[in-house]
C-alpha cells in the first residue's frame, strides 16, 4: 500500500542520510605537539614550513561575510585553496561586522564556528576579547598605525568611498551637488543604513567632508542626503549587484573594490572618485580565539600578507596595508596598480573617537533625515 | 446540477485568470532580468548558456552539495512530522480531547517569534546537539520540525476534523484489532490527504528556509544560492527560478503519488 | 465524550480492574512524551533563552531598561506600522485568497488546475525574502517591467510622488504576493467541507443562491475564514527577510528594528533590544492567537 511504501522508503532514507553524516562527521585533531591556539607568530610552530604542516594537517578553514565580488576576496580564497590544498568554506557572505562576532558566540565549541574575521573598526574595537594576537611572518613591512601592537588586530586593506553609476542612463558626477540635479530623480542609493553597515556610514562621512565639514560633525553629510531626499533622487533600496545590474540604483555610494567589481560585471557600470577629500577606511583582520581550526587561521593570516594575497587585493580594487613596501621592493603588480589608480587626494580617516560621535549622531538625526 | 455551490464557468475563468496574471507578473519580470545584457537595455542567452561553461564549476560545486542538503532536511523534516506530530495528534484527538487548545497553541508559537530572534536561542540547544550527533547539516531537520508546525498542523487536523476517526478506531477494536494495525490500517489511509498536504508544505518550508541556516553556519539551498548571488546577479536569478521550479515539480509529484492508488 | 480513554476497555463492572484503568491512563500520557520532549527542547527553551536576552544588560546584569525602550516612540510607531500592514495585508490576503477557493469549488480535486494550483500556492507562500523582493523590484521598481510599460504606453508615472515601493506601503503588495496563497492553501478544505446536502436543502426550501451564501454558507465558513486570517495576521507580523530586503533605511516595522539592534556594526552593544522586541512581538502575537483558538474551536462544531 502507498502509506506502507512511503513510510518505509522514509525510513531507510533517513537511516541512510544520518549514518552518512555521522561518517562525515568527525574531525580528528591534528597530532601535534604545538598548542596552535597560542602561537603568536610563524616562529611558534617552527618555522612557516611547519605552520604549513599543521595548517593542511587540520585540512579545513572556516571562514565568514567574505563575499566573492568583495576585495576579490573570491580569487584570493580560491588562491589559498590551490596554494595549500586546505578547504576554504566560506559561510554567511552577507551579515556584518557584528554579525559576523554573533555568530562566533552563536557556534562557540562548534566545528563550523569561524576561524578569522574581516571587521570594521568600530566592531573590531569592541570586540578585543574574541581575538588571538598574532604577528605574521612580515609584520615589520605594516605601518605602526595600521595594527595592534600584540597583534590581535591588524588592518587590511581599505578603498575609497566612490560613486557608481549607470553610464548608459545618468551623466558622469562631477561633483557632490551634481546630485542634486534632475538627471538623478530617483536613481542615488546606499549600501546599507548609515546606522547599521560601515559602507553607508563612510558614504555620508565623504559627503561631509566634500560639504565642506569636518570628521568631527557627520552634520553636513546628514544634510546633504536631506537635500537629496527631498528633491526626490535618494532611493531607500539595498545596493547590490542585482539591483545594479537591474538599473533600479542607478548611482551608488559604495566603496571603490565594490564598484569596480560591479564595474566589472555589469556592462555600462562605470566609478568615479570625487576630486578633493578621500574618504578610506581600513577593515581589520583577526584570529578568533576560539578557532577551530588554529593552524590553518594562522596560515591564511599569513597568506592574507603575503605579496601574492595582496596584490589580489589591488585587482580588486582595494588598497592593501602593505602597498608602499610592495611599490618599494617593486614586487607590487602594476598592471593592476595602474588600473586602479594612485590613491592620491586629500585622505581622510576617522578616529574611533569621531566614529563613536558620528554613529551616535546618525542614530539621532538619520531617520528623520530620509523620511 | 449548481445549487449555488459552485461558480458560474465564467466567474471561474475571470476570477483565476486575473489572479493567475498578477501573481505571474514578478516571475516574468524575473525571468525577463535573466535574458537582460547588461545596463543597455538589450537581451542576450549568454546567461543561460554560461549555465554550462568550465570555469562555472567551482562556483557550482557548493551549490550542488547544497542542494542535496535541502533534500536530506526535507526527507527529515517530512519524517519528524510523520512520526512525532501525527501519533500526538491522533493520540490527543482520541484520548486527550480537553490537550486540544493546548496542542493547537503549542504548533501556533513557531509562526510568532521570528527566525532572527528564535535562532538567539537555538544557539546554544543547537551546540548540545551537535556534541551529540555532529555537525552535519541534516540536523537542522530538528528546529526545521518547529518551524513547519503551524502549517503541517493545520493540515492534518482539518483531514482529523473531517473524518470520524473515533467511529473508525472503535470498529475495528471491537473486531480485536491491536492498537498498531488500527493505526497502520484503519486510520492512516483515511488521514493520507492531510499528511500528504502536511509533507507538501514541509517540504516547500524546509527548501526556502535561509535564517536559521544561515545562522548556524549550515550550507542549505538557500545559504548557498547568496554565495552564488555574490559572483553573479544573472546566474543568481536563473538559481532561484530553477529553486522554484524544482520545489513546485517536487510538489507535483508528491501530489501524483498521493492520488495514484484508488482502489483502497 | 470526555471520558475517551474509557470508552474501549469495559470489560466487567466499574470497579472490576480500577489499578488497570489507572496504569493504562498513565501509560497513555507517554504517548505524549516524544513530541513534549521534542517542543520543549526545540521550541520551548530556544524561545525563552531568545525573549529572556531582553531582561539583560550586555555584560549580564539584571536590567528593565530594554522593556522600558519598548515604549519609545519611535518604537511605538514600529509596532503600529506592523499592526497596520500585518492587518491590512491579512484582510485583503483573506479575501483574494477566499474568492480563489471559491473559483475552485466543483473542480476535480486531482485535475490538472487544483493540482497547479495546490503545488503553485504551497511554493508562493513560502517564497520570500531577497528573491521576492528583488521580483518586485524588477516588476514595479523604479525601472521595473510594469512601471516602464505603464509609462510608456499611458503616460502613467506610478512613482510620481516618490518611490513608495521602499517604503511601508510598498510592503502592501509585497507582503500579498505570499499572503494570497497561504489562504488558499488553509482555507481550501474548509470550503471543501461544504456539503452538498446543505445546498440542496436550501433549494428545496425555496432559497436562492444569496440566502444559501448569507445564511448557510456563510455563518458555517465565518470562523474557519477568520482563523485563516489571524494565521495570515501572525505571518506578516512577524516577517522579517522581505522587508530587510526591501527596506534598506530606517527601521519602520518591528522587524526592521530588530535587525537594527542586531545587525548594527556603528551603533553597538543594542542586542539584547532585540530580545526585548521579541517580548514584545510575541505579547502581541498571544492576544491575536487567542482570538485565533476561540474562533476555532468554533470551527470543529460544524466540520463533521
Amino acid at each position: 500500500m502507498l502509506n506502507k511504501r512511503t513510510f518505509a522508503g522514509l525510513a531507510v532514507f533517513t537511516a541512510a542520510a544520518i549514518t552518512l553524516s555521522a561518517c562525515a562527521g568527525t574531525t580528528d585533531a591534528p597530532a601535534s605537539d604545538v598548542d596552535a591556539t597560542v602561537a603568536t607568530s610563524a616562529a611558534d610552530f617552527g618555522g612557516l614550513d611547519a605552520l604549513i604542516e599543521a595548517a593542511k594537517a587540520e585540512g579545513e578553514l572556516n571562514v565568514i561575510a567574505l563575499p566573492d565580488n568583495w576585495a576579490n576576496y573570491g580569487e584570493i580564497k580560491a588562491a589559498f585553496e590551490e596554494k595549500y590544498g586546505i578547504t576554504v568554506n566560506s559561510a554567511d557572505p552577507d551579515i556584518s561586522s557584528a554579525e559576523e562576532i554573533a555568530a562566533a558566540d552563536n557556534l562557540k565549541g562548534q566545528d563550523t564556528a569561524p576561524d578569522v574575521f574581516d571587521l570594521g573598526t568600530a566592531v573590531t574595537l569592541d570586540s578585543l576579547d574574541y581575538f588571538a594576537p598574532y604577528q605574521v611572518a612580515n609584520w615589520d613591512e605594516i605601518p605602526e598605525s595600521n595594527k595592534e601592537a600584540t597583534g590581535l588586530w591588524v588592518n587590511d586593506y581599505t578603498g575609497s568611498m566612490s560613486i557608481g553609476y549607470d553610464s548608459n542612463s545618468v551623466p558622469a558626477p562631477k561633483s557632490l551637488d551634481d546630485l542634486l540635479g534632475d538627471d538623478y530623480r530617483g536613481a542615488v542609493a546606499l549600501n546599507g543604513d548609515p546606522t547599521q553597515a560601515g559602507a553607508a556610514f563612510a558614504a555620508v562621512g565623504l559627503a561631509t567632508v566634500q560639504s565642506g565639514g569636518t570628521l568631527d560633525d557627520f552634520q553636513d553629510g546628514i544634510d546633504f542626503f536631506e537635500k537629496l531626499n527631498d528633491a526626490g533622487n535618494f532611493i531607500p533600496v539595498n545596493v547590490t549587484s542585482a539591483t545594479i545590474a537591474a538599473g533600479e540604483t542607478k548611482v551608488a555610494f559604495d566603496w571603490s573594490y565594490n564598484n569596480l567589481a560591479a564595474a566589472a560585471t555589469v556592462d555600462g557600470w562605470k566609478v568615479v572618485t570625487l576630486p578633493g577629500a578621500v574618504y578610506t577606511s581600513f577593515y581589520n583582520q583577526a584570529i578568533s580565539k576560539d578557532a577551530p581550526h588554529p593552524a590553518a587561521a594562522r596560515l591564511w593570516q599569513e597568506f592574507i600578507y603575503s605579496a601574492e594575497a595582496q596584490n589580489l587585493f589591488i585587482v580588486g580594487g582595494a588598497y592593501p596595508v602593505t602597498i608602499q613596501t610592495l611599490q618599494d621592493a617593486g614586487t607590487v603588480d602594476k598592471d593592476a596598480l595602474a588600473k586602479l589608480g594612485e590613491l592620491d587626494g586629500e585622505l581622510v580617516t576617522p578616529t574611533a573617537d569621531q566614529a563613536a560621535a558620528a554613529a551616535t549622531l546618525l542614530a539621532e538625526k538619520w531617520a528623520a533625515a530620509i523620511s | 446540477m449548481n445549487v449555488g455551490t459552485e461558480p458560474g464557468k465564467v466567474t471561474r475563468v475571470v476570477i483565476l485568470s486575473v489572479v493567475g496574471i498578477i501573481f505571474a507578473l514578478p516571475i516574468l519580470a524575473m525571468v525577463e532580468f535573466t535574458f537582460r545584457d547588461g545596463l543597455s537595455g538589450g537581451h542576450t542567452l549568454d546567461h543561460w548558456t554560461g549555465l554550462f561553461s568550465e570555469d562555472a564549476a567551482r562556483t557550482y560545486r557548493g551549490l550542488f552539495q547544497a542542494i542535496g542538503n535541502s533534500f536530506v532536511l526535507a526527507a527529515v523534516t517530512v519524517g519528524i512530522v510523520i512520526v512525532i506530530l501525527l501519533p500526538t495528534m491522533i493520540l490527543v484527538h482520541l484520548q486527550f480531547p480537553r490537550l486540544r487548545r493546548v496542542l493547537e497553541f503549542i504548533c501556533i508559537i513557531p509562526i510568532t517569534v521570528p527566525a532572527i530572534v528564535l535562532v538567539v536561542g537555538l544557539a546554544p540547544v543547537y551546540s548540545v546537539v551537535v556534541k551529540l550527533f555532529g555537525s552535519g547539516t541534516w540536523t537542522l531537520a530538528f528546529a526545521y520540525g518547529i518551524t513547519v508546525l503551524p502549517y503541517a498542523y493545520r493540515a492534518i487536523q482539518s483531514n482529523l476534523d473531517a473524518v470520524d476517526v473515533r467511529t473508525l478506531s472503535e470498529a475495528a477494536r471491537t473486531l480485536s484489532a491491536g492498537w498498531l494495525r488500527v493505526l497502520w490500517l484503519v486510520l492512516l489511509p483515511n488521514l493520507r490527504r492531510g499528511v500528504l498536504a502536511a509533507a507538501f508544505i514541509s517540504v516547500a518550508v524546509v527548501l526556502g528556509e535561509f535564517t536559521i541556516a544561515s545562522i548556524l553556519n549550515r550550507r542549505n539551498l538557500q545559504t548557498a544560492l547568496l554565495q552564488v548571488t555574490q559572483s553573479d546577479p544573472w546566474v543568481a536569478m536563473i538559481f532561484a527560478l530553477l529553486a522554484l521550479l524544482l520545489a513546485f515539480v517536487l510538489l507535483l509529484s508528491i501530489g501524483r503519488l498521493g492520488r495514484d492508488r484508488r482502489t483502497s | 465524550m470526555t471520558d475517551a480513554s474509557a470508552s474501549v476497555d469495559v470489560s466487567g463492572g466499574a470497579g472490576a480492574t480500577p489499578r488497570r484503568h489507572r496504569l493504562r491512563a498513565a501509560g497513555t500520557y507517554l504517548g505524549l512524551t516524544p513530541f513534549a520532549i521534542y517542543v520543549l527542547l526545540f521550541l520551548a527553551i530556544p524561545t525563552v533563552l531568545a525573549v529572556s536576552t531582553g531582561f539583560f544588560t550586555e555584560d549580564g546584569a539584571l536590567t528593565f531598561d530594554n522593556i522600558v525602550g519598548l515604549f519609545a516612540p519611535n518604537v511605538l510607531a514600529a509596532f503600529g506600522s506592523s499592526f497596520f500592514v500585518s492587518a491590512v495585508t491579512a484582510v485583503l490576503g483573506a479575501i483574494i485568497g477566499a474568492l480563489v477557493c471559491y473559483a475552485l469549488l466543483g473542480l476535480r480535486a486531482d485535475g490538472a488546475v487544483r493540482s497547479f494550483i495546490d503545488s503553485a500556492s504551497s511554493v508562493l507562500a513560502q517564497f520570500g525574502g531577497v528573491m521576492l523582493a528583488f521580483a518586485f523590484i524588477a516588476a514595479i521598481g523604479g525601472q521595473g517591467l510594469i512601471t516602464v510599460w505603464l509609462r510608456d504606453t499611458f503616460g502613467l508615472d506610478i512613482f510620481a510622488n516618490g518611490n513608495w515601493l521602499y517604503q511601508v506601503p510598498g510592503l502592501l503588495p509585497v507582503y500579498l504576493y505570499f499572503q494570497v496563497p497561504l489562504m488558499v492553501i488553509t482555507f481550501m478544505p474548509a470550503m471543501q467541507g461544504l456539503k452538498l446536502t446543505w445546498a440542496e436543502a436550501n433549494a428545496t426550501l425555496g432559497g436562492t443562491r444569496l440566502t444559501y451564501w448569507v445564511r448557510i454558507a456563510a455563518p458555517v465558513l465565518a470562523p474557519s475564514f477568520f482563523g485563516s486570517l489571524l494565521l495570515l495576521f501572525a505571518n506578516a507580523f512577524s516577517s522579517y527577510a522581505t522587508a530587510a530586503a526591501l527596506i534598506s533605511q530606517g527601521a519602520q516595522i518591528v522587524p526592521l528594528q530588530i535587525r537594527a539592534a542586531l545587525v548594527s556594526e556603528t551603533v553597538l552593544g543594542r542586542e539584547n533590544m532585540a530580545g526585548a522586541l521579541a517580548l514584545g512581538m510575541v505579547v502581541v502575537m498571544v492576544v491575536v492567537m487567542w482570538g485565533y483558538s476561540v474562533l476555532q474551536s468554533r470551527t470543529s462544531r460544524w466540520q463533521r
